[in-house]
């Protein structure tokens, strides 16, 4: 309904002034109804004194009145105008001091206007940050409640997704006990909850990439507490065709990623999360899902398997035993991106040497590798190069079979392309001559 | 992608890692016009490699809050009374009641009768206006806190913390749960220009009052200036009594009378 200027004033009033309880809490709701339209949205927030007496209205003594303004709040925060949202600064303080009240509903809702309008406004988040935002959501976020727990990771994903984050918000975050409680909320067990989940792996995945100080979260245990997690993730996977498991296994996935680059995760390497070949397991399960359910993640699994394998000897040689070469092998033909992605990780195995090349070959891999020298992608077959040098080199018999297979054939479609000529030739030369 | 099937097996079964192959490179390994050296890879914010799982995490936002904040269909009970001694609100959905009673029934303080929307400013407000030691101790040091959580600021008076709220905290000057106590007498320096601020400044719209109004005094809704109001509703119940207590409500309506 797109309301007037005149309607608008007379809900307002009745809302104020009304002796019938009913009669207000029903002017609210309909002007809640109003208000999910921008047109009457401009016209309130033109209107001299709504904000203020929905306010008002907001910190009444009638608790039916406080939840109806609340949600013609929410209304508002929807909006896509910064001049809406940025009328609704005068709630925020409320907003924020009813975090640490007790009705679950009204926390909820509150939460949810909050992260609407962190969303949308700097102006905002310049307001919210002093007014503490963070120690209430670190108070709130002890709630029983899931409902609220959910409401607030959408919140502080929202505040940790703004572009100022990594300098104005992140680190007071990583200074609150917020980092602790989000890691046990992600503690897999009867108790985990995936809405929830979802919410808090975003958050932290979000400081994470910020790169602000990632050794903080790992002695908090953070890796550990998100391998166990993969690995539960793998078993849902196995028992339910649950409808949203992908979207807790994109942020794990890129969280682990991430924190495996950091110098800290090399201290604690001696946990067993870190050395335990479950993980590699768990990531198979995970792609074989993922490629049912949402290949354009592929590649967000396969990068966590780079970061596995590139430097440990142990997960390279879980994947040979594991009997895992074959089944990512079948990951070739999805796209050019998965395919470089493959081959990468399977330089990371080839590279540890001929004990390694040895359990390469023979097999599928040559006949998958003719085939990837036939892409035009430069990307996936200079990859391929690479990882034929490294068989030539270490494993004995791997030149000749190549040739076999009319193998130079296939190099030499490539001998003119400049990113590629010289290892092209250099192949060319291994095989002929040794 | 066919997965072996020992794999689930090796899932579920015991923590452990392989024992590695033996390590053997060659230095010829990834040389010229060769590259290869295993790396770590990692992104940093906004990459885009992230494109693609931004995209559904959006679209799964999207998707969830436009199914929050509608009132949802709230099953209705035969009406039923609010328990509370004293309130005879009436209810027909037990969320509205859950509500109302944490709203207004959950933080009450047990001398004045007002409802706090937390345990929190209900702790400070008994600390503040109900307890005489601290009434002594604020004359000798900063005892008034600051509101805000995770903030260890305190202050001599009540007017200074409010300025804190404000310039450091950027509350409004009306913030509600931040309303002063009313029964100083003159011996306390700024009392009479806290509540000449009070009875001017007040811009609160005349409606049944905020929640730190819920007390048997309350009056009902009137075009007076909301200050004016207030004064009565701010008097110290007489069981709060320190000799001096009564007297020193009773200077003050004389000198909010003065100021009119």
């Amino acid at each position: 309904m797109i309301f007037g200027e005149a309607e608008i004033q007379q809900f307002l009033r009745l809302a104020q002034r009304g002796t019938e309880e009913k009669e207000r809490e029903g002017a609210l709701v309909s002007l809640r109804r109003g208000l999910q339209r921008p047109e009457t949205q401009q016209t309130f927030i033109r209107l001299e004194g709504s904000i203020r007496t929905l306010v008002g209205l907001l910190t009444s003594n009638q608790a039916l009145l406080q939840l109806e303004a609340a949600r013609c709040l929410h209304e508002l925060s929807h909006s896509e105008q910064s001049a809406v949202v940025e009328a609704c600064l005068p709630a925020t303080s409320y907003l924020l001091t009813y975090l640490s009240g007790h009705s679950s509903d009204f926390i909820e809702l509150c939460l949810y206007t909050l992260g609407n309008l962190i969303v949308e406004s700097e102006a905002v988040r310049r307001q919210l940050l002093p007014q503490g935002i963070v120690p209430a959501l670190a108070a709130c976020i002890q709630s029983p409640h899931l409902t609220v727990l959910e409401a607030l990771g959408y919140a502080l994903s929202q505040l940790l997704q703004a572009k100022e984050a990594p300098e104005k918000i992140i680190p007071s975050v990583l200074g609150s006990t917020l980092p602790q409680h989000m890691l046990q909320l992600l503690q897999p067990g009867p108790k985990l909850n995936l809405g929830v989940a979802v919410e808090f792996a975003w958050c932290l995945h979000y400081i994470i990439c910020s790169q602000v100080n990632n050794a903080l979260l790992i002695t908090q245990g953070a890796l550990s507490t998100l391998g166990l997690l993969l690995l539960d993730l793998a078993g849902a996977v196995q028992r339910t065709e649950d409808a949203g498991l992908e979207l807790l296994a994109c942020p794990v996935l890129r969280c682990l990623s991430n924190l495996l680059t950091e110098a800290a995760a090399e201290a604690v390497g001696g946990q067993l999360q870190l050395r335990d070949e479950r993980v590699v397991a768990a990531l198979f399960i995970l792609l074989q899902f993922l490629l049912q359910k949402q290949p354009s993640l592929l590649p967000e699994g396969l990068w966590l398997l780079n970061n596995l394998t590139a430097n440990s000897p142990s997960f390279c040689t879980s994947l040979l035993s594991l009997d895992l070469i074959e089944p990512l092998l079948h990951l070739l033909s999805v796209s050019n991106v998965v395919s470089v992605l493959v081959l990468t990780v399977l330089c990371n195995v080839a590279e540890k040497g001929p004990a390694y090349c040895q359990r390469l070959w023979p097999g599928p891999l040559l006949s998958s590798l003719l085939d990837t020298l036939a892409f035009s992608d430069t990307e996936v077959v200079g990859q391929s190069l690479e990882l034929l040098q490294l068989l030539f080199l270490y494993q004995p018999g791997a030149a000749q079979a190549f040739l076999q297979q009319s193998g130079l054939q296939a190099l030499q479609r490539h001998e003119e392309v400049a990113q590629l000529q010289d290892r092209v030739h250099a192949l060319q030369q291994t095989a002929l001559h040794g | 992608m066919q997965l072996p099937p020992a794999l689930h097996a090796r899932l579920a079964g015991a923590p452990g890692s392989a024992e590695p192959l033996p390590v053997e490179r060659d230095p010829a390994a990834g040389t010229t016009p060769f590259s290869f050296a295993p790396r770590l890879v990692r992104f940093p914010r906004e990459h885009d490699f992230f494109e693609d799982g931004d995209v559904q995490r959006h679209l799964y936002l999207q998707d969830v809050l436009t199914q929050v904040g509608g009132a949802p269909e709230r099953p209705r009970v035969p009406e039923f009374t609010c328990q509370v001694a004293g309130c005879c609100q009436v209810f027909d959905a037990l969320e509205d009641y859950e509500h109302h009673y944490h709203a207004l029934h959950r933080n009450v303080c047990s001398f004045c009768k007002r409802a706090f929307p937390s345990g929190h400013l209900l702790d400070t407000h008994i600390l503040e206006w109900h307890d005489s030691l601290f009434q002594i101790l604020a004359e000798r040091q900063d005892m008034y806190q600051c509101l805000v959580e995770g903030c260890t600021e305190k202050f001599r008076t009540s007017r200074d913390r409010k300025e804190h709220l404000v310039m450091r905290h950027l509350y409004p000057a009306d913030f509600r749960f931040d309303k002063p106590r009313r029964s100083r007498g003159p011996a306390v320096p700024g009392a009479a220009e806290q509540v000449l601020a009070e009875a001017l400044g007040d811009d609160r719209v005349p409606s049944e009052g905020d929640a730190m109004e819920v007390c048997s005094e309350h009056v009902e809704p009137s075009p007076e200036p909301a200050g004016e109001r207030r004064a009565y509703s701010h008097r110290i119940p007489s069981t709060i009594c320190f000799g001096q207590g009564a007297s020193r409500g009773f200077k003050s309506a004389k000198k909010r009378n003065k100021h009119q």
